[in-house]
This record gives C-alpha cells, structure tokens and sequence, in this order.
C-alpha cells in the first residue's frame, strides 16, 4: 500500500510585492485506494497546494514535508516526482505550441514507463484512451492543449491521467468549466483510474456537483492555506447545503485554540 | 524566471507607429523604403556605425569589408549540382545579365559588386520543371583569407525549381545574390549560412519577381562570426507572391543580422515575412529588421511581417524592429508583429509535471517554436540536417 503524507506544509508565491503566505500548514494522508474531496472557496490555496506538490518554480515551500512511501518528494525535481507516481491534473493546463499531443504522450509515456512503449500496443491504447473519453483522433496532430477549449483540456489532462497512471493523483478542479456531458465523460475516467487498481486520488474541487459522479471516501474542507475540518461524505452534503460561511472564520479559531 | 514577452503587432498601416514603440529602436520617420542604390563604391559614404543601416551591426568585426581595406586574397569556390534542368556557367563581370535583379544598396554591396572577378549563373530555361534541386555549394577562402563573389539564380517564364545555396567554411565574404523569377516562374531558393566560427559574410541578396511569379526564399542562419545578410525583394509587376522565411540559431559571441525590405511598387502582389531565431550564449546576438514600403501604385497589397525571437539564457540580446510605410489607402492588408520571448517556465514545468526530464523538454519546446516553419522546408535533408543542428546546439550548452 502507497501512501501520500502531508505535513505542515507552509508555502508561499512570488508575486510582484514580494512573496506571500498561501499554505499556512498543510496536514493531510492520503493512502492508495482512497479518493479524498479536497474542497474550499476560490483563493484559499487548493491550486497553491497542488503546485507545491508538483514542484512549480513560482511556490516556495518554506518548511514541511510531503512523503510519498517515505521518500521526501520536496527533494525531488519536477519530473521526478513524476516518475515517482505522482500525478497533477492542472486547473489551467499549459499550452506547447509546436509540440504534437502525439509526441508528448508518447515522451512522457516512455519518461514515466522507464522504456519506450511498443508503437503498436502504444498505438492501440492511445485510440482506445481517446475513444473512452470521446476525444477525436485528429487531437493527435495538435499541438499540446492549444486553441483546446476548456472542455478539451480537461479531457486531455483525463487522458494523461489515464496513460500514465500514477499512483496518486491530483485532480485540479478538472470538474470547471465543464457542461453535463463532459462532467459525465470526465468522471468516468477519473472512476475507471480508480477501479484500474490501488490509486490514491486527491479530488480538488469549488463545488459539490463531480461528487455525485465520483464518491469520496473523505472530504476535507480548506479555508485560509489549511484543512479546517475533515469528514466523511456528509460533510460535502453540508456544503451543498449551507456553503462555506461557518467554515469561514473556524481558521481563526483554531490558530486561537 | 519569470516569462517576459515583448510583443507588437499591427494591422492595416494605422498601427505602423508599433514598431516604433520597441525599445530597441524608433527608426527615424524618414523614408527606410525608398533606398539609394549605385553599382559606384565611392557613392557611399565609408559608414561609421551610427547611420540606420549600421548602428546594429559591430564595424569592427566586418574586417574591412565596409571601407576598402579588405582587398581579395582569396577566392570562393563554388560548386553545383543537381537537376540537370538547370544550365550552370561560370561568366566574366562584363555579363550582361548581371545587376539586373537589382542594384547594391549600400557600401558592402557595391564592394562586392566591384570585386568579384567570376560569376556564376544558374538558369532554369523557359517552361522547365527542374524535379531535383539544384545545389550550389560556396566554400569560403578560408581563415583570415577575404573573397568576393556574385551569383545568379535565374527562372525564366513558365519554370520551376529549387535551389539550395550552401555556404560553408571560413575567411571574409562579400557578396552578392540575384534570384530573379520572371513571368509565371516558381523560384524556391533555400540559402544555408553554416560558416565555421571565424566567418564573417556580408550578403545582399535581391530577389526580382515578373508578373505572377512566385518567390519562396528560406534562410537559415547557424554559423560565423558576424552574418550580415540584406534581402530585397522587388515586385516588377502585378501579381507577384513572395514568402520569405527564416531562421537562425544565434550562439555565443556570435552576430547575425537580417534585413529585409519588401518594397511593392506594383499593384495586387503579395509578400509574407516570418522569421524565427533562437539565441543563447554570452552577447549571443542577433538583429532583424523588417521593412515593408507600400508605394502610391501598389494598390491590392497583402503584406504581413514576423519575427519571434526565443532568449535561451542570459546575456543573449535580440532586437527585432518591424516598419510598414504606406504610401496608399487601397491595400488588402498590412501587418506586422514581433516578439522577444524568454524561455517559458510553465511549458517546462508541464512537460515535466508529466515525467520528461528537463534536457528533453526544453528541446521540446525549442523544436516546438521551430517547427511550424520548419514543416516548411521541402526538402528532407534540408531540414533534417537543421533539426539535427538545433540539436545540437542546444547540447552544446550542456542542458
Ligand atoms: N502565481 C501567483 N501569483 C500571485 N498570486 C498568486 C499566484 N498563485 C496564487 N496566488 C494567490 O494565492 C492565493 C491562493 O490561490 P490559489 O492557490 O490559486 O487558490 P484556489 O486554487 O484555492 O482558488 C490567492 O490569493 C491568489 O491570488
Ligand atoms: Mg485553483
């Protein structure tokens, strides 16, 4: 069994008036076969902490620790912490121009495999993939997510998921932005990730709706850089109902007690 | 760190102040378009460094070629092969062919106009299609050894071809190109500067397009010390389509410059610009300059210009200087837009959010900015062998 360990992870990121405070001390673990809701309002820090955990050069973790099986991945570069199981499906996905979609997936398919996928096996899956997420074959000569809508993004950052199946994922808000077909579509790829073996899944989302697709095991509510409170499925229940006002000032009060 | 992208762009001539608005330059609002030309040296001033034309380029290092030090004591040898369309001869400077696809522009050129003592001269003949290109490989006089040179490339109505002129070893050079399509011709030429380190050339190239001829020139620029190459496109009647591309990898210490002129005296051609380069190194440099002179009788003109420079380290400097002069209202379109790019860390940080190690991203990307005009290149070794340069410049800085 894997697990994923966050521990009081301060983080902070560069902006023009200096650095700033997102993440305030992180605690969480999440242990493969589970899918933890990660919720909170815009700007409390969900993407920070996702970042943080990537390794992006802008968020600076100033003290802490996250674990992956023991070994500290805030040692690890960027693409090693790939290598090493881990998984961000990013809120806003990057844009390559020149690159193809095709030739991405395969470079990163052969850097996270440790070997180059037999072309045609590589061939055959890649279809396959794309046909589960109702992606059109002509995607693969496009350069990476550009001119992609949002809905599209979303779908390729599904794809990825599913191509290089990571031992933990982390999920950006992949629900944004996305009608109810695409939500549908989404979903079940994150879910066929989820039944594809012993996966770790870190469900970050704004609001309760991809819960009805996707059941978490835990639910944590994140307000001012850090997990106010933790439960199970019926705390996402309350926030459907009640929204994030008495979770609003519960940081204040746990600094203060 | 941090991405930090300069960019201007414009549309229809009323935006032609953006290019001013870079900070490397404001051309002056005199006429850039409307150049004096004479095959007399001494018609032009010795230039300082400070003129227009040259205050990019560091005199120092033209080795002489610009104020009458630099007396041949070499020679170019040129070689050809290829399509056995094309008739290739080597001719005397009394060849009354020669200066019709135009006349020097500045010191350098009428230099090299005045000092080559043999020109070659590669004709496509009237309604032929040359299926293989044809090669012409120039070899410079080697190290510390300067040479003067001339060449023609000529489509004559009705033909079709592509040339590759290859330039390679060391020493000075001056020189001048004529690539003259006439009526109805397709002349693609593909001029490679693949110099050693040492090489300083100082190219004016002239293209000449007939009616509805069809002109696509790609320039790619790797080697030298100090490159200098002026390309003036003329449209001699309506209904001419030239496509100038290029790209350039531009190394530590090294110089390389182009300056391009479009000059549309005719009514209803075309001309589309786009250059792209890459630069790393210490005072890695590279300049671009892109005019475009829309004269009163060129009515139905479709014009657009781009550069895009990606800044790969420290300490490399690119200017980029973009100018539209329009002389009349009845155009179809005019544009311009040029852009000054650092390395950009979120393309980085997605490819390898996904497992590809950092060397292999940033070819990715590198490739990437290259690649759609690299597609562009026709011909398979052509670009192979600038793909495999890219690459190998990229690992030359140990990434
Ligand atoms: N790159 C950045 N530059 C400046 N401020 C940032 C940056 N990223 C995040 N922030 C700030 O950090 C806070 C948390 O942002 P974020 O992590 O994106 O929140 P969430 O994902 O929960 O909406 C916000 O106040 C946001 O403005
Ligand atoms: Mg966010």
């Amino acid at each position: 069994m894997a697990t994923l360990e966050i521990k009081d992870l301060h983080a902070e990121v560069e902006t023009e008036e200096g650095s700033k405070e997102i993440l305030t001390g992180v605690n969480l673990t999440v242990s493969s076969g589970e899918t933890h809701a990660f919720m909170g309002p815009n700007g409390s820090g969900k993407s920070t902490l996702a970042y943080a955990i990537a390794g992006h050069p802008k968020y600076n973790v100033t003290s802490g620790s996250v674990l992956l099986d023991g070994e500290e991945v805030l040692e690890m570069s960027v693409d090693e912490r790939a290598r090493a199981g881990l998984f961000l499906a990013m809120q806003y996905p990057v844009e390559v121009p020149g690159v193809s979609m095709s030739n991405f997936l395969r470079s990163a398919a052969t850097a996270t495999r440790g070997e180059a996928p037999q072309i045609r096996h590589w061939v055959k899956e890649v279809k396959q993939a794309m046909g589960n997420l109702e992606i059109d074959e002509s995607f693969s000569e496009r350069s990476v997510n550009e001119g992609f809508s949002g809905g599209e993004k979303k779908r390729h950052e599904i794809l990825q998921l599913d191509l290089l199946d990571p031992k933990f994922a982390i999920l950006d808000e992949t629900d944004s932005g996305l009608d109810v077909d695409a939500l549908r579509v989404v979903s079940d790829g994150i879910n066929r990730y989820r039944e594809s073996g012993d996966k770790g899944v870190l469900l970050i989302t704004h609001y309760t709706r991809i819960l009805k697709h996707i059941k978490p095991d835990y639910v944590h509510v994140f307000v001012g850089g850090q997990v106010v409170e933790s439960g199970g499925p019926e705390l996402a229940d309350e926030l459907e109902e009640s929204g994030y006002v008495r979770f609003a000032n519960k940081k204040e009060a746990t600094v203060q007690s | 760190m941090t991405e930090s992208t300069l960019e201007t762009s414009g549309r229809d001539g009323l935006d032609e102040q953006a290019g001013g608005q870079r900070n490397s330059a404001a051309p002056p609002r005199s006429s850039r378009g409307h150049r004096f030309t004479s095959y007399d040296v001494e018609a032009f001033e010795v230039p300082g460094g400070r003129e227009e034309d040259w205050r990019f380029t560091p005199m120092k290092r033209l080795r002489g070629l610009h104020d009458g030090s630099a007396s041949a004591t070499g020679s170019l040898r040129v070689e050809v092969d290829g399509s056995s369309a094309a008739k290739v001869e080597t001719v005397g400077r009394d060849d009354e062919r020669l200066g019709t696809g135009g006349a020097p522009a500045d010191r350098v050129a009428a230099q090299s106009w005045n000092s080559f003592t043999e020109a070659t001269v590669v004709t496509i003949p009237k309604e032929t299609r040359a299926a293989d290109p044809v090669t012409v490989t120039v070899h410079g006089p080697g190290r510390d050894s300067t040479a003067y040179g001339h060449l023609q490339v000529r489509a004559e109505p009705m033909s079709e071809a592509t040339v590759v002129l290859d330039y390679r070893g060391s020493g000075v050079i001056g020189d001048n190109v004529e690539m003259i399509a006439e009526e109805s011709a397709r002349l693609s030429v593909i001029t490679i500067h693949d110099f050693e380190g040492d090489a300083t050339q100082v190219s004016s190239e002239h293209a000449h397009l007939g009616k509805d001829a069809v002109f696509r020139h790609f320039a790619v620029t790797l080697g030298g010390d100090l490159v200098r190459v002026n390309t003036k496109v003329t449209f001699a009647d309506r209904g001419g389509d030239a496509e100038i591309l290029g790209v350039y990898f531009t190394d530590g210490g090294q110089h390389q410059e182009h300056r391009l002129l479009m000059d549309h005296a005719q009514p209803n051609c075309r001309s589309n610009v786009t250059y792209k380069g890459a630069l790393q190194g210490d005072s890695a440099r590279s300049v671009w300059i892109g005019d475009v002179l829309i004269q009163a009788a060129a009515e139905g003109t479709d014009t657009f210009e781009l550069n895009r420079n990606l800044v790969l380290t420290e300490g490399a400097r690119a200017d980029s200087v973009p100018n539209l002069e329009i002389e009349t209202g009845e155009i179809a379109g005019a544009g311009h837009a040029s852009a000054i790019g650092r390395f950009d860390d979120e393309q980085l940080f997605y490819l390898q959010a996904r497992g590809i190690p950092y060397d292999q991203a940033r070819r990715l990307v590198v490739r990437g900015f290259f690649g759609e005009i690299l597609q562009k290149i026709t011909i398979d070794e052509v670009r192979e062998r600038l793909e495999a340069a890219i690459d190998e410049e990229l690992a030359a800085v140990g990434v």
